[in-house]
């Protein structure tokens, strides 16, 4: 497994996400309020545009998720599982944190 | 559609053949009420295959006379008018004056001939004016076509008080239109007590009590001897001979039936008038019917919408060869007059009664069971109708508790109503059928009730019924805002003001569950930013806004964002309209003249939108918070400037309005629009506030909506300075902020507020609940603490870092963003987008 640094992790804002461009790949990291990191595809399937690192993060009855800024759908941060509709499922990539920086690893 | 029961009662009032199998090819209704409207409504949608005429003494098409007062305040002809349906031939100002029954024709004052196969009379009634002296001189009227209200009105521009002679139902409704027109306003009632229909001597003292307490002079026990002139009208002389001066008389003493036709060309009347009819709504010639307040049936002439209704739909089904009978109809009546309940269901007397009075607080409800209490009879209501709505379902039914215990105790709501119980007199719906309709279509709110059943569309006096059967078939109507919070949007607007609470985290860890979501973070940081200045990216907040918010622009469907300067008033000078077009070609952004009257520039990406808008800021734009849950724009016509009819500068004021509430969070968009003159170009009445100009001042109008479901606003202070219009704004905006739910718009919380229009009055006009000094310091902070989302973004380093498309790549454009070329301009192009 292979891991690529994209950048600190104080650069992320808590319950916030980011983009990162891991080669073609663009890649939706967040971090949640107790401080983990997740790591998610950024294109929303539902409008095919690239922006799922730009929406809400919250939970839903305890679960992680974050909503598509574009129609809303909600998504695990854990499975990539659409909450709305479990057929849809967004890729998930392993994350971690190397002496302050954020690294994930992307296939 | 529901089909009255079918039922024959004792000897029928006329002996007539029986019902024809045969389908009339040709329909003739004569008069086009609401009776009338219902029948052919019925009739189209029964299929009925012939023609159908329609022959209608009023200059328009039937329009909803229950609501006519209305007319009066906020509502235009055009929203109280009935749809007419496709292939009718109405013919409108044409009165019939005569039926050849041997030829089976209808002539009319214009000239015309029109033959029928079966004719229906619909005709209505007329007021009734006592023949007293003066009753023909200038500034005496009735109360019944939009006609009369129009000279109404007009005679009272120049007059100071006005007398109704009558004290029923519509002499109140008359009076309460009269005051509401300025006049000071007296009622003259012949009975010793105020509707004396509808209510008893101790409902009718409560009743006079409250109505006084308004303002109006009431005198009972009192006829007119003469109204004195000449000429016009100077006063009324009552029969003990004291004089009311009064430059305007309204007669509201009882109605006729309009029965001349049937008279006319002999067909039985009633011996006080009226068309005589059998159950099946047949005259004494087979082949014309009556229906409405023009018929006589069962020997009852009904005043009322709801039998008018059951009749029309009886009618249709008898024509069609069915054999519905009308046997009667439920009376209840329930009404808001000068701002009172009053209501009356069911037998006005009984074996027993238990009566629960507070004149204090002007609350008069009393119940008539049957001589064991066992069985409830009837009711009467004044100041507060509660009873109405639990019981009314309950006439002839067991009582579903003590008697005392449900005047006393209120306990009304947890009540179980009776599947065969009707809930709504007028359409003649009952429980059963509301609750069928609920779970078949998986309805959760009153309009969809509405559309569905019918129930609740006509005066709505069921509407707080209906609402009760959605709770009890229990359907969610949870005030929870989300998983997160069980408050609804006003309870965590008070808890965050009371407790003062500053952040998200403090709020969701000491009331809430879980981290929130994207319905309760934006609903939060909307109470915050309205409860506290400072910028919506500081801190913690900017993790709680939508996309929108959080770039400060508006995301388009490929990832990029628009942009949108404030113009006020859509007024802006050539040079900035210049820099709009730089920005635009040197940025390679399409333009567009939006519906707010400004500019929107699309298809930005995030990491340009801090350069597009540092030079909009260097040319002296701001942000115009089309990403917000804020105001919009106000939008103005040109007026007194330049328009040659304007009265007023309409757009100085649009202008002094966009920037005095530009950044005032609220719990969805804000729109409003000044008009110069009352031909509104401006489309005020359209916004939540919307100001039209007069001779004499402002007309401020609250609670308009364009968008899913129209909305005019209506009239909330007439002919107010600036001053007072202005402080009157900043009190309907911060009140709603301060109590609707998320994301609804003024119109809808306008409906859903308790008292209305009148509450609204009494809170932000009156200050009767003491709020208003709070209001109004709550507002003059938003004003100074005001400062430009952008300006103050551009200026913040620490802000400005989120404003690229890759935290990996900062110079990097998304490569998943492409455009192709359409009229000159650039459009998204989504197909080329790159595979994940
Ligand atoms: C740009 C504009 C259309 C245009 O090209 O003219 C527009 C565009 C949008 N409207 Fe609108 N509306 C625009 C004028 C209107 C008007 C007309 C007006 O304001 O005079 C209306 C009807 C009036 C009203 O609101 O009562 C209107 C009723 C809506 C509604 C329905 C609101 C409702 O209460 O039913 C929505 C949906 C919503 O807000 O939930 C909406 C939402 C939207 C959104 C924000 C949809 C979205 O989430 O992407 C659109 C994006 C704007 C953008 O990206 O910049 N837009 N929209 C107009 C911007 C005006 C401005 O200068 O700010
Ligand atoms: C101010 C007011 C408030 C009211 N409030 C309520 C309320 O709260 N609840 C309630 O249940 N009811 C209320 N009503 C009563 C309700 O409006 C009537 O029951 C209803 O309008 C009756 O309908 P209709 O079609 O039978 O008669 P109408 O509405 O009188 O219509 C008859 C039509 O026939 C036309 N016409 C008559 N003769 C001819 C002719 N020869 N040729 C052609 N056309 C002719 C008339 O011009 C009229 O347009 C109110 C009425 C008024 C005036
Ligand atoms: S609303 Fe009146 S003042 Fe304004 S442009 Fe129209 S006509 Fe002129
Ligand atoms: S009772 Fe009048 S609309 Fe239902």
């Amino acid at each position: 497994m292979s891991w690529t640094p994209v950048c600190a992790y104080t650069d992320l804002l808590p319950e916030r996400g980011a983009c990162a461009l891991v080669g073609t790949h663009q890649v939706a990291v967040f971090r949640t309020f107790d401080g983990n990191l997740y790591a998610t595809g950024n294109r929303d399937p539902y409008s095919g545009a690239y922006v799922l690192s730009r929406g809400i993060v919250g939970t839903r009855n305890g679960e992680p998720t974050v909503a598509s800024p574009m129609h809303k759908q909600v998504f695990s941060l854990v499975t990539g599982a659409c909450l709305d509709d479990p057929t849809t499922v967004i890729p998930t990539f392993p994350i971690r944190i190397t002496s302050g920086t954020v690294e994930v690893s992307v296939p | 559609m529901v089909k009255p029961p079918e039922r024959t009662i004792g000897p029928m009032p006329v002996s007539l053949s029986p019902a024809q199998p045969v389908i009339p090819a040709r329909v003739v209704v004569v008069g086009h009420g609401p009776s009338a409207y219902r029948l052919v409504e019925s009739l189209l949608a029964r299929g009925f295959p012939g023609a159908v005429t329609v022959l209608g003494e009023e200059p328009r098409p039937a329009y909803d006379r229950v609501a006519l007062t209305s007319y009066l305040q906020e509502k235009s002809v055009e929203d109280l008018t009935y749809p007419v349906p496709d292939g009718v031939d109405l013919r409108l100002g044409s009165r019939v004056t005569g039926i050849d029954r041997a030829a089976r024709t209808v002539t009319t004052a214009t000239g015309e001939t029109v033959p029928y196969d079966v004719l229906v009379l619909a005709t209505g009634s007329a007021p009734f004016v006592p023949p007293v002296p003066g009753r023909d001189l200038d500034g005496c009227f009735v109360y019944r076509t939009i006609e009369d209200l129009d000279a109404i009105r007009t005679a009272a521009a120049t007059a100071t008080a006005g007398v109704v002679v009558g004290g029923g139902l519509l002499g109140l409704e008359a009076a309460d239109a009269l005051r509401g027109l300025g006049l000071a306003t007296h009622v003259v009632e012949m009975s010793p007590w105020l509707m004396p229909r509808q209510v008893d001597e101790g409902g009718g003292a409560v009743l006079r009590a409250q109505v006084e307490r308004l303002g109006l002079t009431v005198h009972t026990g009192a006829g007119v001897k003469e109204i004195t002139g000449p000429g016009r009208v100077t006063g009324l002389v009552k029969p003990d001979g004291e004089t009311i001066p009064a430059q305007l008389v309204v007669f509201s003493a009882g109605i006729r039936p309009r029965d001349e036709l049937a008279r006319a060309c002999g067909l039985a009347v009633g011996e006080r008038g009226g068309v005589l009819v059998d159950e099946g709504l047949r005259t004494s010639d087979p082949a014309i019917y009556a229906i409405g307040e023009c018929a006589l049936v069962g020997g009852m002439v009904y005043g009322l919408v709801g039998p008018c209704f059951t009749m029309a739909e009886t009618a249709a089904d008898r024509i069609l060869g069915g054999t519905a009978a009308f046997t009667g109809a439920d009376l209840s009546t329930k009404l808001k007059l000068l701002g009172v309940d009053v209501a009356q269901f069911g037998a006005m007397s009984g074996a027993l009664d238990v009566t629960y009075l507070d004149p204090v607080g002007g609350v008069y409800q009393k119940l008539f069971v049957s001589d064991d209490a066992a069985t409830l009879l009837g009711g009467i209501c004044v100041g507060d109708a509660a009873p109405y709505d639990t019981l009314r379902p309950f006439v002839g039914k067991p009582l579903p508790a003590l008697p005392a215990d449900l005047l006393f105790t209120g306990g009304g709501a947890s009540l179980d109503l009776p599947d065969d119980a009707q809930v709504c007199s007028c359409n003649n719906i009952g429980v059963g059928a509301v609750r069928t309709a609920i779970g078949e279509h998986g309805l959760t709110d009153v309009a969809g009730i509405k559309s569905c059943t019918r129930a609740g569309t006509s005066c709505g006096s069921c509407v707080p019924l209906l609402k009760q059967i959605l709770v009890k078939s229990g359907v969610e109507v949870s005030k929870a805002l989300c998983e997160h919070f069980a408050h609804s949007r006003a309870e965590l607007y008070q808890i965050v003001q009371v407790r003062g609470i500053t952040t998200f985290t403090q709020l969701i860890e000491e009331h809430g569950t879980g981290r929130g979501c994207d319905i309760c973070k934006p609903a939060v940081a909307s109470i915050l930013a309205s409860l506290h200045q400072g910028h919506v990216l500081d801190g913690e907040q900017a993790a709680l806004q939508d996309t929108n918010d959080h770039f400060l622009a508006n995301l388009q469907k490929n990832g990029t964002y628009s942009v949108v300067p404030r113009i006020p008033g859509g007024e802006i000078t050539p040079e900035k309209l210049i820099v709009i077009g730089e920005v635009a070609r040197d940025f390679g952004l399409y333009t567009k003249i939006t519906g707010g009257q400004r500019i929107d520039l699309f298809g930005a990406r995030v990491e340009q939108l801090p350069r597009i808008w540092r030079r909009l800021v260097e040319a002296g734009f701001e942000s115009g918070h089309a990403y917000g849950k804020a105001l919009r724009t106000v939008k103005s016509c040109v007026g007194a400037t330049w328009c040659r009819y304007g009265v007023q500068d309409s757009v100085g004021l649009a202008i002094e309005l966009e920037l005095r509430y530009r950044g005032l969070r609220s719990p969805h968009k804000l729109k409003s629009a000044v008009s110069g003159c009352a031909r509104e170009c401006a489309e005020a009445r359209s916004k939540d506030f919307g100001v039209i100009a007069t001779d004499s001042g402002w007309n401020l109008y609250v609670g308009g909506n364009g968008g899913f479901q129209p909305r005019h606003a209506d009239l909330l202070v007439a002919g107010v300075d600036t001053e007072t219009l202005i402080r009157t704004i900043d009190r309907f905006l911060m009140f709603y902020i301060r109590t609707a739910d998320r994301l609804q718009r003024t119109s809808a919380w306008l409906e859903s507020l308790d008292g209305g229009l009148d509450h609204l009055r009494r809170v932000i006009v009156d200050d009767v609940l003491g709020i208003c000094a709070d209001l109004d310091a709550q507002l003059a902070r938003h004003v100074t603490g005001y400062a430009d989302e952008w300006a103050a973004t551009l200026a913040d380093e620490e802000k400005l870092r989120r404003f690229v498309s890759f935290v990996n790549a900062p110079d990097v454009p998304d490569p998943s963003i492409r455009f192709a070329t359409e009229r000159e301009q650039i459009k998204p192009a989504l197909e080329t987008q790159v595979p994940a």
